[in-house]
Protein backbone atom coordinates (compact mmCIF):
# COMPACT_ATOMS: atom_id res chain seq x y z
CA UNK A 1 0.00 0.00 0.00
CA UNK A 2 2.91 2.55 0.92
CA UNK A 3 4.77 1.77 -1.93
CA UNK A 4 2.08 2.38 -4.47
CA UNK A 5 1.89 5.37 -2.75
CA UNK A 6 4.65 6.61 -2.77
CA UNK A 7 4.88 5.00 -6.53
CA UNK A 8 2.35 7.86 -7.10
CA UNK A 9 3.92 10.74 -5.94
CA UNK A 10 6.73 9.96 -7.63
CA UNK A 11 4.64 10.54 -11.41
CA UNK A 12 4.61 14.50 -12.10
CA UNK A 13 1.23 14.85 -13.00
CA UNK A 14 0.32 14.16 -9.51
CA UNK A 15 2.19 16.48 -8.03
CA UNK A 16 -0.57 19.04 -8.12
CA UNK A 17 -3.92 17.92 -7.03
CA UNK A 18 -5.73 15.73 -9.18
CA UNK A 19 -9.42 16.15 -8.29
CA UNK A 20 -9.24 13.07 -6.88
CA UNK A 21 -8.56 14.44 -3.32
CA UNK A 22 -9.86 16.72 -0.72
CA UNK A 23 -11.26 20.11 -2.51
CA UNK A 24 -15.00 19.54 -2.85
CA UNK A 25 -15.78 17.52 0.59
CA UNK A 26 -18.44 20.28 2.03
CA UNK A 27 -19.63 20.35 -1.43
CA UNK A 28 -20.35 16.62 -1.94
CA UNK A 29 -21.44 15.92 2.15
CA UNK A 30 -23.74 19.30 1.42
CA UNK A 31 -25.13 17.49 -1.62
CA UNK A 32 -25.11 13.68 0.80
CA UNK A 33 -27.52 16.02 3.25
CA UNK A 34 -29.67 17.59 0.66
CA UNK A 35 -30.22 14.18 -1.15
CA UNK A 36 -31.21 11.95 2.44
CA UNK A 37 -33.28 15.15 3.13
CA UNK A 38 -35.41 14.82 -0.01
CA UNK A 39 -35.54 10.91 0.61
CA UNK A 40 -36.90 11.23 4.14
CA UNK A 41 -39.43 13.72 3.42
CA UNK A 42 -40.47 11.48 0.37
CA UNK A 43 -40.93 8.87 2.76
CA UNK A 44 -42.73 11.13 5.47
CA UNK A 45 -45.15 12.19 2.92
CA UNK A 46 -46.42 8.41 2.52
CA UNK A 47 -46.64 8.34 6.15
CA UNK A 48 -48.34 11.09 6.47
CA UNK A 49 -51.04 10.25 4.02
CA UNK A 50 -51.95 7.12 5.64
CA UNK A 51 -52.52 9.18 8.90
CA UNK A 52 -54.40 11.62 7.34
CA UNK A 53 -56.64 8.96 5.95
CA UNK A 54 -56.68 7.29 9.57
CA UNK A 55 -57.54 10.04 10.93
CA UNK A 56 -60.03 11.83 9.11
CA UNK A 57 -62.10 8.58 8.78
CA UNK A 58 -61.64 8.18 12.72
CA UNK A 59 -63.01 11.57 13.46
CA UNK A 60 -66.24 11.30 11.25
CA UNK A 61 -66.99 7.59 11.30
CA UNK A 62 -66.00 6.25 14.70
CA UNK A 63 -69.02 7.62 16.42
CA UNK A 64 -71.15 5.20 13.88
CA UNK A 65 -69.32 2.19 14.41
CA UNK A 66 -71.29 1.06 17.71
CA UNK A 67 -72.05 -3.33 18.87
CA UNK A 68 -75.28 -2.50 16.97
CA UNK A 69 -73.41 -1.00 13.52
CA UNK A 70 -71.30 -4.40 13.35
CA UNK A 71 -73.56 -7.17 14.55
CA UNK A 72 -76.90 -6.14 12.75
CA UNK A 73 -78.64 -5.31 9.36
CA UNK A 74 -79.48 -2.04 7.64
CA UNK A 75 -82.87 -1.03 8.27
CA UNK A 76 -85.21 2.07 7.04
CA UNK A 77 -83.75 1.90 3.99
CA UNK A 78 -79.99 1.89 5.12
CA UNK A 79 -80.43 5.18 6.77
CA UNK A 80 -80.05 3.03 10.47
CA UNK A 81 -79.14 -0.09 11.58
CA UNK A 82 -76.02 -1.80 11.26
CA UNK A 83 -73.62 -3.55 8.05
CA UNK A 84 -73.00 -7.29 9.31
CA UNK A 85 -73.89 -8.51 6.09
CA UNK A 86 -71.32 -6.07 4.32
CA UNK A 87 -68.82 -7.50 6.55
CA UNK A 88 -69.59 -10.91 6.12
CA UNK A 89 -69.65 -10.45 2.37
CA UNK A 90 -66.21 -9.02 2.10
CA UNK A 91 -64.96 -11.53 3.67
CA UNK A 92 -66.72 -14.22 1.62
CA UNK A 93 -65.31 -12.50 -1.49
CA UNK A 94 -61.95 -11.72 -0.15
CA UNK A 95 -61.00 -15.26 1.03
CA UNK A 96 -62.92 -16.81 -1.78
CA UNK A 97 -60.95 -14.78 -4.53
CA UNK A 98 -57.96 -15.85 -2.80
CA UNK A 99 -59.11 -19.57 -3.09
CA UNK A 100 -59.50 -19.35 -6.24
CA UNK A 101 -56.11 -17.04 -7.29
CA UNK A 102 -53.79 -18.08 -4.69
CA UNK A 103 -53.26 -22.29 -6.25
CA UNK A 104 -53.43 -21.11 -9.62
CA UNK A 105 -51.40 -17.92 -9.55
CA UNK A 106 -48.66 -19.97 -7.88
CA UNK A 107 -49.32 -22.89 -10.28
CA UNK A 108 -48.38 -20.29 -13.07
CA UNK A 109 -45.40 -18.62 -10.93
CA UNK A 110 -44.04 -22.21 -10.65
CA UNK A 111 -44.71 -23.15 -14.12
CA UNK A 112 -43.07 -19.94 -15.42
CA UNK A 113 -40.14 -19.84 -13.56
CA UNK A 114 -38.93 -23.31 -12.72
CA UNK A 115 -40.34 -25.33 -15.61
CA UNK A 116 -40.79 -23.69 -18.55
CA UNK A 117 -37.80 -23.54 -21.40
CA UNK A 118 -37.11 -19.39 -21.43
CA UNK A 119 -38.09 -18.05 -24.64
CA UNK A 120 -40.57 -16.69 -26.63
CA UNK A 121 -43.40 -18.48 -25.07
CA UNK A 122 -42.40 -17.60 -21.62
CA UNK A 123 -41.93 -13.92 -22.47
CA UNK A 124 -45.37 -13.48 -24.02
CA UNK A 125 -47.42 -14.69 -20.96
CA UNK A 126 -45.36 -12.63 -18.74
CA UNK A 127 -46.06 -9.84 -20.98
CA UNK A 128 -49.93 -10.49 -20.75
CA UNK A 129 -50.01 -10.99 -17.02
CA UNK A 130 -48.14 -7.58 -16.26
CA UNK A 131 -50.88 -6.08 -18.86
CA UNK A 132 -53.27 -7.94 -16.98
CA UNK A 133 -52.05 -6.04 -13.74
CA UNK A 134 -52.88 -2.56 -15.35
CA UNK A 135 -56.59 -3.54 -16.63
CA UNK A 136 -58.64 -0.95 -15.04
CA UNK A 137 -61.00 -3.23 -12.56
CA UNK A 138 -64.32 -1.56 -13.99
CA UNK A 139 -62.97 -3.90 -17.47
CA UNK A 140 -63.05 -6.90 -15.17
CA UNK A 141 -66.17 -6.26 -13.82
CA UNK A 142 -67.55 -5.97 -17.37
CA UNK A 143 -65.86 -9.29 -18.03
CA UNK A 144 -66.87 -10.60 -15.03
CA UNK A 145 -70.72 -10.02 -16.16
CA UNK A 146 -70.13 -11.32 -19.98
CA UNK A 147 -68.80 -14.10 -18.77
CA UNK A 148 -69.47 -15.92 -15.21
CA UNK A 149 -72.65 -14.11 -15.34
CA UNK A 150 -74.27 -14.62 -18.68
CA UNK A 151 -72.17 -17.06 -20.54
CA UNK A 152 -71.79 -19.68 -17.56
CA UNK A 153 -75.03 -18.59 -16.02
CA UNK A 154 -73.42 -17.85 -12.88
CA UNK A 155 -75.99 -15.33 -12.67
CA UNK A 156 -75.08 -12.24 -10.04
CA UNK A 157 -73.24 -14.37 -7.28
CA UNK A 158 -70.36 -14.99 -4.91
CA UNK A 159 -69.53 -17.50 -7.42
CA UNK A 160 -69.10 -15.29 -10.01
CA UNK A 161 -67.50 -12.32 -7.77
CA UNK A 162 -65.14 -14.33 -6.76
CA UNK A 163 -63.99 -15.35 -9.79
CA UNK A 164 -63.87 -12.02 -11.21
CA UNK A 165 -61.88 -10.85 -8.14
CA UNK A 166 -59.43 -14.04 -8.22
CA UNK A 167 -58.73 -12.94 -12.05
CA UNK A 168 -58.28 -9.55 -10.86
CA UNK A 169 -55.39 -10.16 -7.72
CA UNK A 170 -53.87 -13.30 -10.26
CA UNK A 171 -51.03 -10.84 -11.91
CA UNK A 172 -50.20 -9.63 -8.53
CA UNK A 173 -49.91 -12.64 -6.95
CA UNK A 174 -47.88 -14.50 -10.33
CA UNK A 175 -46.32 -11.83 -9.97
CA UNK A 176 -44.68 -11.96 -6.38
CA UNK A 177 -44.78 -15.55 -6.39
CA UNK A 178 -41.77 -15.52 -9.19
CA UNK A 179 -40.38 -12.96 -7.07
CA UNK A 180 -40.25 -15.10 -4.12
CA UNK A 181 -39.15 -18.48 -6.15
CA UNK A 182 -36.43 -16.60 -7.76
CA UNK A 183 -35.03 -15.65 -4.31
CA UNK A 184 -34.80 -19.33 -3.29
CA UNK A 185 -31.06 -20.33 -3.81
CA UNK A 186 -29.79 -22.21 -6.54
CA UNK A 187 -28.11 -23.89 -4.31
CA UNK A 188 -30.99 -25.56 -2.68
CA UNK A 189 -32.12 -26.71 -6.03
CA UNK A 190 -28.89 -28.32 -6.76
CA UNK A 191 -28.68 -29.51 -3.02
CA UNK A 192 -31.45 -31.40 -3.73
CA UNK A 193 -30.95 -32.61 -7.41
CA UNK A 194 -27.47 -33.34 -6.53
CA UNK A 195 -29.00 -36.49 -3.56
CA UNK A 196 -31.25 -37.64 -6.54
CA UNK A 197 -34.54 -35.90 -6.20
CA UNK A 198 -36.27 -35.32 -9.14
CA UNK A 199 -37.57 -31.80 -10.45
CA UNK A 200 -40.83 -32.31 -8.96
CA UNK A 201 -39.32 -33.35 -5.44
CA UNK A 202 -37.14 -30.53 -5.58
CA UNK A 203 -40.13 -28.00 -6.17
CA UNK A 204 -42.24 -29.44 -3.69
CA UNK A 205 -40.34 -29.97 -0.61
CA UNK A 206 -37.54 -27.65 -0.90
CA UNK A 207 -38.35 -24.49 -3.57
CA UNK A 208 -41.81 -24.02 -2.52
CA UNK A 209 -41.41 -24.03 1.34
CA UNK A 210 -38.73 -21.58 0.68
CA UNK A 211 -40.95 -19.78 -1.05
CA UNK A 212 -44.09 -19.44 0.40
CA UNK A 213 -43.46 -16.43 3.09
CA UNK A 214 -42.86 -14.35 -0.09
CA UNK A 215 -45.80 -15.75 -1.70
CA UNK A 216 -47.63 -15.16 1.38
CA UNK A 217 -46.94 -11.41 0.80
CA UNK A 218 -48.67 -11.81 -2.68
CA UNK A 219 -51.81 -12.85 -1.80
CA UNK A 220 -51.51 -10.29 1.17
CA UNK A 221 -51.89 -7.50 -1.77
CA UNK A 222 -54.38 -9.63 -3.50
CA UNK A 223 -56.33 -10.00 -1.03
CA UNK A 224 -56.38 -6.03 0.20
CA UNK A 225 -56.69 -5.26 -3.84
CA UNK A 226 -60.23 -7.49 -3.68
CA UNK A 227 -61.37 -6.69 -0.57
CA UNK A 228 -61.68 -3.51 -1.65
CA UNK A 229 -62.77 -3.38 -4.99
CA UNK A 230 -65.79 -2.09 -5.60
CA UNK A 231 -66.20 -2.01 -9.68
CA UNK A 232 -65.81 -5.72 -10.13
CA UNK A 233 -68.20 -6.72 -7.81
CA UNK A 234 -70.74 -4.57 -8.97
CA UNK A 235 -71.92 -6.48 -11.87
CA UNK A 236 -70.97 -9.78 -10.51
CA UNK A 237 -71.76 -10.29 -6.97
CA UNK A 238 -73.21 -7.34 -5.20
CA UNK A 239 -76.67 -6.60 -4.49
CA UNK A 240 -77.85 -3.07 -3.24
CA UNK A 241 -79.78 -4.70 -0.47
CA UNK A 242 -80.29 -7.70 1.19
CA UNK A 243 -82.47 -8.73 3.82
CA UNK A 244 -81.08 -11.79 4.48
CA UNK A 245 -77.17 -13.73 4.85
CA UNK A 246 -76.47 -15.57 1.71
CA UNK A 247 -76.46 -19.25 1.88
CA UNK A 248 -75.03 -20.76 -1.12
CA UNK A 249 -71.97 -19.59 -3.57
CA UNK A 250 -74.76 -18.25 -5.90
CA UNK A 251 -76.61 -15.59 -3.63
CA UNK A 252 -75.53 -12.51 -4.25
CA UNK A 253 -74.15 -10.37 -1.11
CA UNK A 254 -73.94 -6.63 -0.05
CA UNK A 255 -69.91 -5.54 0.07
CA UNK A 256 -68.20 -2.74 2.26
CA UNK A 257 -67.25 -1.05 -0.73
CA UNK A 258 -70.06 -1.32 -2.25
CA UNK A 259 -72.17 -0.17 0.03
CA UNK A 260 -70.21 2.95 0.68
CA UNK A 261 -70.42 3.70 -2.62
CA UNK A 262 -74.48 3.29 -2.69
CA UNK A 263 -74.94 4.95 0.44
CA UNK A 264 -72.46 7.61 -0.93
CA UNK A 265 -74.08 8.00 -4.46
CA UNK A 266 -77.03 6.65 -5.00
CA UNK A 267 -79.39 6.60 -1.09
CA UNK A 268 -82.31 8.12 -0.80
CA UNK A 269 -80.46 10.12 2.37
CA UNK A 270 -76.87 10.61 0.91
CA UNK A 271 -75.98 13.80 3.90
CA UNK A 272 -78.02 11.95 6.42
CA UNK A 273 -76.06 8.77 5.84
CA UNK A 274 -72.79 10.44 6.14
CA UNK A 275 -71.80 9.16 9.39
CA UNK A 276 -72.68 5.66 8.57
CA UNK A 277 -70.74 6.11 5.38
CA UNK A 278 -67.40 6.87 6.92
CA UNK A 279 -67.87 4.29 9.80
CA UNK A 280 -68.27 1.87 6.49
CA UNK A 281 -65.20 2.96 5.19
CA UNK A 282 -63.61 2.54 8.80
CA UNK A 283 -64.58 -0.99 9.16
CA UNK A 284 -63.40 -1.66 5.97
CA UNK A 285 -59.96 -0.27 6.24
CA UNK A 286 -59.72 -1.92 9.42
CA UNK A 287 -61.05 -5.34 8.09
CA UNK A 288 -57.85 -5.22 5.33
CA UNK A 289 -55.74 -4.20 8.00
CA UNK A 290 -57.16 -7.25 10.21
CA UNK A 291 -56.47 -9.55 7.04
CA UNK A 292 -52.85 -8.09 6.60
CA UNK A 293 -52.02 -8.47 10.19
CA UNK A 294 -53.17 -12.14 10.47
CA UNK A 295 -51.30 -13.05 7.35
CA UNK A 296 -48.27 -11.16 8.12
CA UNK A 297 -48.37 -13.08 11.75
CA UNK A 298 -48.74 -16.03 9.51
CA UNK A 299 -45.51 -15.69 7.23
CA UNK A 300 -43.49 -14.69 10.81
CA UNK A 301 -44.80 -17.60 12.04
CA UNK A 302 -43.36 -20.02 8.88
CA UNK A 303 -39.97 -18.09 8.72
CA UNK A 304 -39.55 -18.91 12.45
CA UNK A 305 -40.15 -22.16 11.75
CA UNK A 306 -37.85 -22.28 8.68
CA UNK A 307 -35.17 -20.83 10.65
CA UNK B 1 -0.95 -50.92 -9.61
CA UNK B 2 -3.73 -51.95 -11.54
CA UNK B 3 -6.95 -51.01 -10.57
CA UNK B 4 -10.81 -50.92 -11.41
CA UNK B 5 -11.64 -47.44 -13.07
CA UNK B 6 -14.19 -45.87 -11.61
CA UNK B 7 -15.26 -42.90 -13.55
CA UNK B 8 -13.39 -42.83 -17.14
CA UNK B 9 -13.61 -39.65 -19.16
CA UNK B 10 -12.51 -39.73 -22.87
CA UNK B 11 -11.70 -36.88 -25.24
CA UNK B 12 -14.76 -34.88 -23.02
CA UNK B 13 -15.46 -31.42 -24.71
CA UNK B 14 -17.70 -29.10 -23.03
CA UNK B 15 -19.42 -26.00 -24.50
CA UNK B 16 -21.39 -23.28 -22.37
CA UNK B 17 -23.39 -22.30 -26.00
CA UNK B 18 -20.32 -21.12 -28.16
CA UNK B 19 -17.58 -21.17 -25.40
CA UNK B 20 -15.18 -24.11 -24.97
CA UNK B 21 -15.01 -24.93 -21.34
CA UNK B 22 -13.42 -27.94 -21.52
CA UNK B 23 -11.32 -29.34 -24.53
CA UNK B 24 -10.38 -33.07 -25.32
CA UNK B 25 -9.97 -34.25 -21.28
CA UNK B 26 -9.13 -37.62 -20.71
CA UNK B 27 -8.97 -38.53 -17.18
CA UNK B 28 -9.80 -41.70 -15.31
CA UNK B 29 -10.39 -41.79 -11.49
CA UNK B 30 -9.82 -44.82 -9.22
CA UNK B 31 -11.99 -46.29 -6.04
CA UNK B 32 -11.04 -45.54 -2.95
CA UNK B 33 -8.64 -42.42 -3.77
CA UNK B 34 -9.06 -38.70 -3.44
CA UNK B 35 -8.20 -37.41 -7.13
CA UNK B 36 -7.64 -33.08 -6.42
CA UNK B 37 -8.69 -30.95 -9.17
CA UNK B 38 -6.49 -27.89 -9.26
CA UNK B 39 -5.75 -24.71 -11.76
CA UNK B 40 -6.39 -21.30 -11.97
CA UNK B 41 -9.51 -19.98 -11.98
CA UNK B 42 -11.62 -20.21 -14.86
CA UNK B 43 -9.20 -23.61 -16.13
CA UNK B 44 -12.62 -25.49 -16.15
CA UNK B 45 -11.86 -27.84 -12.89
CA UNK B 46 -14.98 -27.10 -11.27
CA UNK B 47 -17.22 -27.34 -14.80
CA UNK B 48 -15.60 -30.82 -15.16
CA UNK B 49 -16.76 -31.71 -11.66
CA UNK B 50 -20.14 -30.68 -12.29
CA UNK B 51 -20.35 -33.07 -15.45
CA UNK B 52 -19.39 -35.92 -13.57
CA UNK B 53 -22.90 -36.01 -11.76
CA UNK B 54 -24.50 -33.82 -14.91
CA UNK B 55 -25.62 -30.40 -12.34
CA UNK B 56 -24.06 -28.60 -15.41
CA UNK B 57 -27.33 -29.43 -17.25
CA UNK B 58 -29.10 -27.30 -15.25
CA UNK B 59 -27.68 -24.71 -16.97
CA UNK B 60 -29.53 -23.76 -20.64
CA UNK B 61 -27.25 -23.83 -24.09
CA UNK B 62 -24.60 -26.27 -22.62
CA UNK B 63 -23.14 -29.45 -24.77
CA UNK B 64 -21.06 -32.00 -24.02
CA UNK B 65 -19.06 -34.38 -26.77
CA UNK B 66 -17.20 -36.82 -25.90
CA UNK B 67 -17.62 -39.92 -23.16
CA UNK B 68 -17.49 -39.87 -19.57
CA UNK B 69 -18.41 -43.21 -17.95
CA UNK B 70 -18.90 -44.70 -14.40
CA UNK B 71 -18.75 -48.18 -14.12
CA UNK B 72 -18.68 -48.20 -17.93
CA UNK B 73 -21.81 -47.01 -18.46
CA UNK B 74 -21.81 -43.66 -20.12
CA UNK B 75 -23.13 -40.79 -18.04
CA UNK B 76 -24.33 -39.22 -20.94
CA UNK B 77 -25.98 -42.16 -22.56
CA UNK B 78 -29.13 -41.59 -24.07
CA UNK B 79 -31.29 -43.93 -21.77
CA UNK B 80 -29.62 -43.18 -18.83
CA UNK B 81 -31.62 -41.93 -15.76
CA UNK B 82 -30.22 -38.61 -14.30
CA UNK B 83 -31.62 -38.82 -10.74
CA UNK B 84 -29.74 -42.14 -10.72
CA UNK B 85 -26.54 -40.72 -12.13
CA UNK B 86 -27.06 -38.16 -8.88
CA UNK B 87 -28.05 -40.77 -6.53
CA UNK B 88 -24.85 -42.87 -7.12
CA UNK B 89 -22.57 -39.84 -7.18
CA UNK B 90 -22.94 -37.16 -4.68
CA UNK B 91 -22.10 -33.70 -4.27
CA UNK B 92 -20.58 -31.42 -1.82
CA UNK B 93 -20.67 -27.31 -2.76
CA UNK B 94 -18.09 -24.88 -2.25
CA UNK B 95 -20.90 -22.73 -0.10
CA UNK B 96 -22.74 -25.06 2.94
CA UNK B 97 -26.48 -25.28 1.41
CA UNK B 98 -28.20 -27.02 4.12
CA UNK B 99 -31.69 -27.05 3.77
CA UNK B 100 -34.26 -24.96 6.05
CA UNK B 101 -35.17 -27.99 7.65
CA UNK B 102 -34.01 -29.53 10.88
CA UNK B 103 -30.76 -31.66 11.13
CA UNK B 104 -32.58 -34.63 10.99
CA UNK B 105 -34.51 -33.89 8.35
CA UNK B 106 -31.42 -32.40 6.21
CA UNK B 107 -29.81 -35.57 6.13
CA UNK B 108 -32.60 -37.99 5.98
CA UNK B 109 -33.55 -35.75 2.79
CA UNK B 110 -32.35 -38.09 0.35
CA UNK B 111 -33.23 -40.89 1.78
CA UNK B 112 -36.89 -39.52 1.64
CA UNK B 113 -37.13 -38.73 -1.85
CA UNK B 114 -35.55 -42.26 -2.68
CA UNK B 115 -38.47 -43.45 -0.98
CA UNK B 116 -37.12 -43.86 2.50
CA UNK B 117 -40.54 -44.10 4.99
CA UNK B 118 -39.36 -46.17 7.90
CA UNK B 119 -38.49 -43.87 10.35
CA UNK B 120 -36.70 -46.68 12.16
CA UNK B 121 -34.70 -47.07 9.23
CA UNK B 122 -34.45 -43.36 8.24
CA UNK B 123 -32.90 -42.99 12.23
CA UNK B 124 -30.37 -45.36 11.97
CA UNK B 125 -28.72 -44.04 8.71
CA UNK B 126 -29.08 -40.80 9.71
CA UNK B 127 -26.83 -41.25 12.45
CA UNK B 128 -24.62 -43.65 10.35
CA UNK B 129 -24.02 -40.43 8.11
CA UNK B 130 -23.70 -38.42 10.83
CA UNK B 131 -21.16 -40.14 12.45
CA UNK B 132 -18.92 -40.47 9.43
CA UNK B 133 -18.99 -36.95 8.94
CA UNK B 134 -18.14 -36.99 12.60
CA UNK B 135 -20.78 -34.73 13.64
CA UNK B 136 -23.04 -37.11 15.41
CA UNK B 137 -21.28 -35.89 19.14
CA UNK B 138 -21.78 -32.06 18.30
CA UNK B 139 -25.25 -32.39 16.56
CA UNK B 140 -26.85 -36.08 18.66
CA UNK B 141 -28.87 -33.59 21.08
CA UNK B 142 -30.41 -31.11 18.67
CA UNK B 143 -31.38 -33.12 15.37
CA UNK B 144 -35.06 -31.73 15.51
CA UNK B 145 -33.32 -27.99 15.85
CA UNK B 146 -32.88 -26.05 12.63
CA UNK B 147 -30.09 -26.49 10.60
CA UNK B 148 -28.94 -23.10 9.74
CA UNK B 149 -28.21 -22.79 14.00
CA UNK B 150 -25.02 -24.20 13.30
CA UNK B 151 -21.91 -23.25 12.85
CA UNK B 152 -20.10 -23.36 9.01
CA UNK B 153 -17.97 -25.72 9.51
CA UNK B 154 -20.82 -28.13 10.54
CA UNK B 155 -23.32 -26.93 7.96
CA UNK B 156 -20.67 -28.37 6.11
CA UNK B 157 -20.12 -31.51 7.59
CA UNK B 158 -23.84 -32.08 7.43
CA UNK B 159 -23.81 -31.42 4.03
CA UNK B 160 -21.10 -34.15 3.31
CA UNK B 161 -23.74 -36.19 6.05
CA UNK B 162 -26.52 -35.84 3.77
CA UNK B 163 -24.68 -36.40 0.84
CA UNK B 164 -23.10 -39.88 1.99
CA UNK B 165 -26.83 -40.68 3.62
CA UNK B 166 -27.71 -41.89 0.13
CA UNK B 167 -24.37 -44.27 -0.14
CA UNK B 168 -23.03 -42.64 -3.19
CA UNK B 169 -20.21 -44.64 -4.85
CA UNK B 170 -18.63 -41.49 -5.62
CA UNK B 171 -18.57 -37.80 -3.76
CA UNK B 172 -17.86 -34.57 -5.77
CA UNK B 173 -16.43 -31.92 -3.37
CA UNK B 174 -16.33 -28.61 -5.22
CA UNK B 175 -13.93 -26.39 -2.76
CA UNK B 176 -15.40 -27.54 0.28
CA UNK B 177 -13.37 -25.62 2.69
CA UNK B 178 -13.22 -22.65 0.72
CA UNK B 179 -16.04 -20.63 2.79
CA UNK B 180 -14.82 -22.06 6.19
CA UNK B 181 -11.84 -21.49 8.63
CA UNK B 182 -8.72 -23.17 9.36
CA UNK B 183 -9.93 -25.16 11.69
CA UNK B 184 -13.10 -26.34 10.63
CA UNK B 185 -10.91 -26.67 7.00
CA UNK B 186 -8.70 -29.09 9.03
CA UNK B 187 -11.23 -31.15 10.38
CA UNK B 188 -13.42 -31.48 6.63
CA UNK B 189 -9.74 -32.56 5.79
CA UNK B 190 -9.28 -35.02 8.36
CA UNK B 191 -12.75 -36.46 7.20
CA UNK B 192 -11.95 -36.57 3.52
CA UNK B 193 -8.60 -38.99 4.64
CA UNK B 194 -11.91 -41.06 6.22
CA UNK B 195 -14.36 -41.15 3.67
CA UNK B 196 -11.85 -41.96 0.68
CA UNK B 197 -11.83 -45.24 1.85
CA UNK B 198 -14.92 -46.55 0.74
CA UNK B 199 -16.21 -44.02 -1.61
CA UNK B 200 -14.28 -42.73 -4.73
CA UNK B 201 -13.66 -38.72 -3.69
CA UNK B 202 -12.33 -36.03 -6.47
CA UNK B 203 -12.58 -32.67 -4.89
CA UNK B 204 -11.58 -29.05 -6.54
CA UNK B 205 -9.57 -26.80 -4.68
CA UNK B 206 -7.63 -23.67 -4.99
CA UNK B 207 -5.62 -24.66 -2.35
CA UNK B 208 -2.42 -26.31 -3.26
CA UNK B 209 -1.10 -27.81 0.38
CA UNK B 210 -4.41 -28.92 0.75
CA UNK B 211 -4.65 -30.79 -2.60
CA UNK B 212 -1.11 -31.84 -1.29
CA UNK B 213 -2.51 -33.07 1.92
CA UNK B 214 -5.57 -35.03 1.26
CA UNK B 215 -5.25 -36.19 -2.24
CA UNK B 216 -3.66 -39.80 -4.36
CA UNK B 217 -3.71 -38.12 -7.40
CA UNK B 218 -3.55 -35.01 -8.50
CA UNK B 219 -4.81 -33.27 -11.80
CA UNK B 220 -3.56 -30.22 -13.23
CA UNK B 221 -6.29 -28.05 -15.59
CA UNK B 222 -5.14 -25.07 -17.22
CA UNK B 223 -7.80 -22.88 -20.50
CA UNK B 224 -9.96 -25.68 -20.37
CA UNK B 225 -7.05 -28.32 -21.06
CA UNK B 226 -6.01 -31.01 -18.85
CA UNK B 227 -1.81 -30.40 -18.58
CA UNK B 228 -0.67 -33.24 -16.12
CA UNK B 229 -2.24 -35.85 -13.97
CA UNK B 230 -0.37 -38.48 -11.69
CA UNK B 231 0.25 -39.52 -8.59
CA UNK B 232 0.00 -36.33 -6.09
CA UNK B 233 3.63 -36.74 -4.47
CA UNK B 234 5.53 -36.58 -8.18
CA UNK B 235 2.97 -33.42 -9.26
CA UNK B 236 4.09 -31.46 -6.49
CA UNK B 237 7.99 -32.76 -6.47
CA UNK B 238 8.73 -33.35 -10.35
CA UNK B 239 6.11 -31.66 -12.05
CA UNK B 240 6.47 -32.82 -15.74
CA UNK B 241 5.32 -29.14 -17.27
CA UNK B 242 5.99 -25.97 -16.82
CA UNK B 243 2.54 -24.73 -16.58
CA UNK B 244 1.76 -26.84 -13.87
CA UNK B 245 5.45 -26.03 -12.04
CA UNK B 246 4.50 -22.24 -12.29
CA UNK B 247 1.40 -22.82 -10.82
CA UNK B 248 2.20 -25.11 -7.86
CA UNK B 249 5.20 -22.36 -7.21
CA UNK B 250 2.92 -19.74 -7.32
CA UNK B 251 4.01 -18.25 -10.28
CA UNK B 252 0.28 -17.21 -11.52
CA UNK B 253 -3.13 -18.18 -10.66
Amino acid sequence: MDLIEAALERRPENKEADGFRAPGMSRRKAVQAGMFGLFRAAALINGLALLVIVFFLLKNGAGSVTWEFLTEQPYDSMTRGGILPCIVGTLILGLGAMLVAFPLGVASAVFLSEYAAPGRAVRVIRLGINNLAGVPSVVFGLFGLAFFVTWCGFGVSILSGVLTLGLLSLPVIIGTAEEALRSVPQTYREASLGLGATKWQTISRVVLPAAVPGMLTGSILGLSRAAGETAAIMFTAAVFFSPRMPSGIFDQVMALPYHIYVLATAGTEIEKTRPLQYGTALVLICLVLGMNLAAIWYRARIQKRNQ
Amino acid sequence: MKEQIKIRAKNLNFYYTDFLALSEVSLDFFPHQATALIGPSGCGKSTFLRCINRMNDLIPGVRVEGSLCLDGQDIYGPKVDVVEIRRRVGMVFQKPNPFPKTIFENVAYGLRVNGGRDREALSRRVEESLRLSALWDEVKDRLDQSALGLSGGQQQRLCIARALAVRPEVLLMDEPASALDPIATQKIEELIHELKKRFTIIIVTHSMQQAARVSDRTAFFYMGRLIEVGNTETIFTYPRHKQTEDYITGRFG
